[in-house]
């Protein structure tokens, strides 16, 4: 019933609008349209005006409402983002400059310039110095923005600290992993090939590789603040993007072609919860690159603290060939150990499956 | 010029003797069907995208409804939609295929093939005065072909798993396997053959405009004296018809991945647990394809508007353009760096940064001639004497458009600023404004001043200023708040964003901007009813130059038949912008030049 009655109503309005249009048609003919003209001109004339003045308050009024929610009061969660928030706000700067002068001219010219009777406009069809000005002015402020803008990216893009701490992260539908290097410092190979659910080899880790014994799997990414982190990405099936909008670092995931980029944390999660005012507040890796049906809940989390938590963190974790082979865990053999009666079976098992 | 029909030229005379002929026994068919009048080819193409246009506009009045009440179900949706949407909720796969069908409808079926196919064909022939196409008949197939292409897209809206899902952009391996996404199966094959069909389309018109624009010239129209208009057109079709071929052989080689079991854009792949056979092609690849076409795609929309709002600024301001010169040479400027910036769309797909950075330089090199466009058109406002005709506001609309949108250009040009920014909501904001309502503004620009020309009635006025002041406020209210989303880092392409911390919070924003999508949805089916309604019941056109411009098409008969002028077409004997010059309001082109005139 509701959606019957909201429907007359739009018919309704919609046949009001259509017979004010023809009857303002008819009475332009009756005044003369000389005279309809000239009312029309004034009523958009003003309108020009008016569209100038509620649209640079609502602009205002946008920003009144919504910069708080934006990412700049907090400031950037990594040191290189400082740069491009930096960079932002010169950015802002002179296009915001430009973007005041043109539209004000381009609207109060209208209104000023309205056709009025008996008066001619200039004939003015060109004008090398001007023509020149507006070409210069524009290539210099372009030029600054381009020193700057490069310099940055060459910054953020060049190779990692070497001290820097690794961590693999690998997208798939619809979510992220993580490994890291364990104690050997060293990601141990991976090949798609060797991708097997049943067994839980679900990032294809080539355990033949000695590097690999010691990696950990983990799904939530736990980072150590003030220390330079290098993320090595990689995607299992389709295009996905890794996008840190509290550090302002983004980088795609290809299938084939790993990618890297690297920054460092400036805040504990605990330090932003207190910075943003906000207890819930967590680090979201949100996928940035359109992967299917799910790709709006790929969400991955990263938790940054102390480095000395974050040592502690990585004694705790139990490194993936461990797990997948609880027969190799030192810890679990010690147990078996024990209990004499279980002590060959996993042995065995685990010749048969390696 | 009104005098009666007399067939002066015997060169048309002898010419077109045998075409004259056969115009007596023009049936149904070879009139409104298979016609070869560019004026009527053009008619077609536009009432197709405006069906188009208000089909790509309904998808997203409805994904839109999901993104502003993501906790609401609308049982009439599962009337409308079945499976798609049951219980009254979108299904997250229809969402995206809502989402990529409204892009891949907008951008090519509606602002490249009805804005181009509309106004190339139209205002060529008549501007540069030409009695028809070079090729009639390949512009004839070119609309057939749009038609073909119409036709397998709209037949893949029903097949069972759905049109394509993959985003408009279509990157492989999601867009290359039915197994990552169901909108990958068949929906992704009529994509991409109706996509091949476009092409055809396109180039077949594209190579007709450059043809006829460099040989069919009237006497007298040296090319430094042609329309912008025309100079915009023609440097639209240079683009399209060096372009889209590339995208042609990437849908072809996609097509080749898809169904014969090729590489070219696979490699290294596990999905849906089965490992896959392909090795040593490069997602990567396929996006410089795209983007080859993508990004000349985006000027090959905006050009026309840009040279449309240039000549109808200038119509009704009484003044010349500002700077001619100047504004084809920055149209020429922006048609070269257009195939040299593509690669600005992949600066965090793990591009080398030393190329990353040369374009940089190159795109935001574009926003020079760009700036000397937006002030050139400034100074065309500046003391002139201005009619507010419908024509004339959307013009001055394009232009605030073009500014905002093409400000924030300068943002997302800057690798360094386009990693935070990347894919988030200020680049949707970002390009629906400078290329999406942009070119929306002068296309309906162009409609409402040639309108007269078209369909020998005016517009309803009324409805054209209420239909013009809804739009351009809606728009704002609509895209300058996304801005702050996309500050925020809030994703493009998300279904539901009530799961995630930091961008949970924009909900009552997303509401807000969802109804004022609606609103304005609603004013353009103003727009279209406008529109038809005035093609058998508007006011007549009694005066044949009703915009006192000085363009030839203002020459012709008020309905031009075919063939457009009566007896011998005008010579031309000055440029296009004589207004106000030497205390006269306006001197149309085809006006000898007095001996006491002064010169510019």
């Amino acid at each position: 019933m509701k959606d019957f009655f909201l429907v007359a109503i739009f018919i309704l309005l919609f046949v009001v609008v259509f017979q004010i249009a023809k009857s303002s048609e008819y009475v332009s003919v009756l005044k003369g349209e000389e005279k309809t003209k000239r009312q029309n001109n004034k009523i958009n004339g003003f309108m020009m005006i008016a569209f100038l003045v509620f649209g640079l308050v609502g602009a205002w009024y946008c920003n009144e409402l919504y910069y708080k929610q934006t990412l700049f009061p907090q400031g950037s969660a990594s040191v290189e983002g400082e740069k491009i928030d930096l960079m932002l706000w010169i950015t802002i700067g002179v296009t915001g400059v430009v973007f005041i002068i043109t539209q004000v001219l381009l609207f109060w010219f209208p209104f000023k310039y309205q056709e009025k009777e008996g008066k001619k406009a200039y004939f003015f069809p060109h004008n090398t110095k001007l023509e020149l000005l507006w070409t210069t002015v524009p290539a210099i402020f372009l030029t600054v923005l381009v020193v700057f803008g490069l310099k940055y990216w060459f910054k953020m893009t060049n190779d990692a600290p070497k001290d820097s701490v690794v961590v693999e992260i690998t997208g798939h539908q619809f979510a992220w992993d993580m490994r890291y290097p364990g104690t050997d410092g060293v990601l141990g190979k991976t090949n798609y090939k060797l991708y097997n659910q049943p067994a839980g080899n679900t990032l294809g880790v080539d355990f033949e590789d000695p590097a690999s014994l010691d990696d950990l799997h983990t799904t939530k990414m736990y980072l150590p603040v003030g220390k330079p982190v290098k993320l090595v990405i990689h995607a299992m099936d389709v295009i996905h993007d890794v996008g840190l909008s509290h550090f302002r670092m983004k980088m795609d995931a290809v299938p084939g072609i790993p990618t890297t980029m690297w920054f460092t944390p400036k805040y504990t999660t605990e330090e932003m919860k207190v910075r943003t005012s906000n207890p819930n507040f967590v680090y979201e890796i949100s996928c940035d690159q359109m992967c299917g049906q799910g790709h709006f809940s790929m969400r991955g989390e990263i938790i940054v603290v102390s480095p000395a938590d974050y040592t502690k963190w990585l004694a705790e974790q139990k490194p993936e060939y461990f797990t997948m082979y609880p027969d190799k865990d030192p810890e679990k053999a010690n147990k078996a150990a024990d209990s004499s009666s279980v002590v060959n079976k996993p042995l065995a098992q685990m010749t048969t499956t390696h | 010029m009104s005098s009666p029909v007399t067939l002066q030229d015997t060169g048309f005379h002898e010419a077109h003797d045998a075409h004259h002929e056969h115009h007596h026994h023009e049936t149904f068919i070879t009139k409104y069907v298979f016609s070869q009048d560019h004026k009527t080819i053009s008619k077609q193409f536009l009432i197709t995208g405006i069906i188009w246009a208000i089909i790509g506009g309904l998808f997203s009045v409805i994904f839109r409804l999901q993104l502003g009440y993501p906790e609401s179900t609308f049982p009439w949706l599962e009337d409308l939609l079945g499976e798609w949407a049951k219980g009254g909720k979108l299904h997250p796969e229809f969402y995206y295929a809502l989402v990529t069908m409204h892009g891949t409808v907008l951008v090519f079926f509606v602002l490249t093939a009805g804005l181009s196919g509309t106004f190339a064909n139209f205002l060529i022939p008549l501007q540069i005065g030409a009695r028809d196409m070079a090729s009639p008949f390949l512009n004839m197939l070119s609309y057939w072909f749009f038609f073909l292409a119409s036709v397998i897209m709209v037949s893949s809206l029903f097949v069972q798993t759905g049109p394509a899902s993959g985003g408009w952009t279509i990157y492989p391996p999601l867009s290359a396997l039915g197994d990552a996404s169901s909108g990958s199966k068949i929906g992704m094959d009529l994509w991409l053959v109706s996509m091949a069909m476009f092409i055809v389309s396109s180039l077949l018109g594209g190579l007709n405009y450059i043809t006829t624009i460099l040989n069919m010239r009237t006497k007298g129209m040296s090319m430094t004296r042609l329309p912008l208009t025309i100079w915009a057109l023609f440097f639209t079709a240079v683009l399209g018809v060096l372009s889209f071929p590339v995208l042609l052989s990437g849908a072809i080689l996609l097509l080749f991945d898809r169904n014969l079991g090729t590489s070219f854009f696979l490699s290294d792949i596990v999905v849906a647990g089965k490992i896959m056979p392909n090795e040593g092609g490069s997602a990567i690849l396929f996006q410089h394809l795209f983007w080859f076409l993508g990004h000349p795609e985006v000027y090959i929309i905006l050009l026309p508007a840009m040279g449309m709002s240039s000549e109808i600024l200038s119509v009704n301001s009484r003044k010349p353009i500002f700077g001619y010169m100047a504004m084809v040479g920055s149209l020429f400027a922006i048609t070269v760096l257009a195939f040299l910036v593509w690669a600005h769309h992949m600066f965090v797909t793990g591009l080398n940064p030393f190329l990353g950075a040369i374009f940089v330089l190159l795109t935001l090199l574009i926003a020079v001639p760009s700036a000397i466009k937006v002030f050139n058109w400034l100074t065309t406002l500046w003391r002139g004497n201005i009619r507010f005709t419908p024509a004339m506001l959307f013009a001055i609309g394009f232009v605030s458009l073009f500014i905002s949108g093409g400000l924030t250009g300068i943002f997302l040009g800057n690798s360094a600023l386009d990693i935070h920014l990347h894919d988030t909501y200020f680049v949707v904001a970002h390009f629906h404004i400078v290329m999406g309502v942009a070119s929306f503004f002068g296309m309906f620009a162009g409609i409402y001043h040639w309108y007269p020309k078209m369909f020998g009635r005016y517009l309803n006025n009324t409805m054209s200023f209420i239909h013009f002041w809804v739009t351009i406020i809606g728009a704002y209210l609509i895209f300058w708040p996304m801005h702050y989303e996309g500050l925020a880092g809030m994703p493009r392409r998300y279904y539901d964003f009530s799961q995630w911390e930091s961008f949970k919070h924009f909900g009552g924003l997303n509401e807000f901007i969802s109804l004022v999508a609606m609103v304005v949805f609603a004013v353009q089916i103003l727009f279209v009813f406008n529109f038809f309604y005035s093609i058998w019941k508007g006011r007549k056109v009694t005066n044949l130059n009703p915009w006192e411009a000085n363009t030839l098409e203002w020459t012709t008969p008020i309905r031009p038949g075919h063939g457009n002028w009566v007896g011998e077409i005008p010579e031309v004997h000055r440029w296009a912008y004589d207004y106000g010059k030497d205390g006269k309001e306006f001197i149309p082109q085809n006006v000898p030049v007095g001996a006491d005139e002064s010169k510019h």
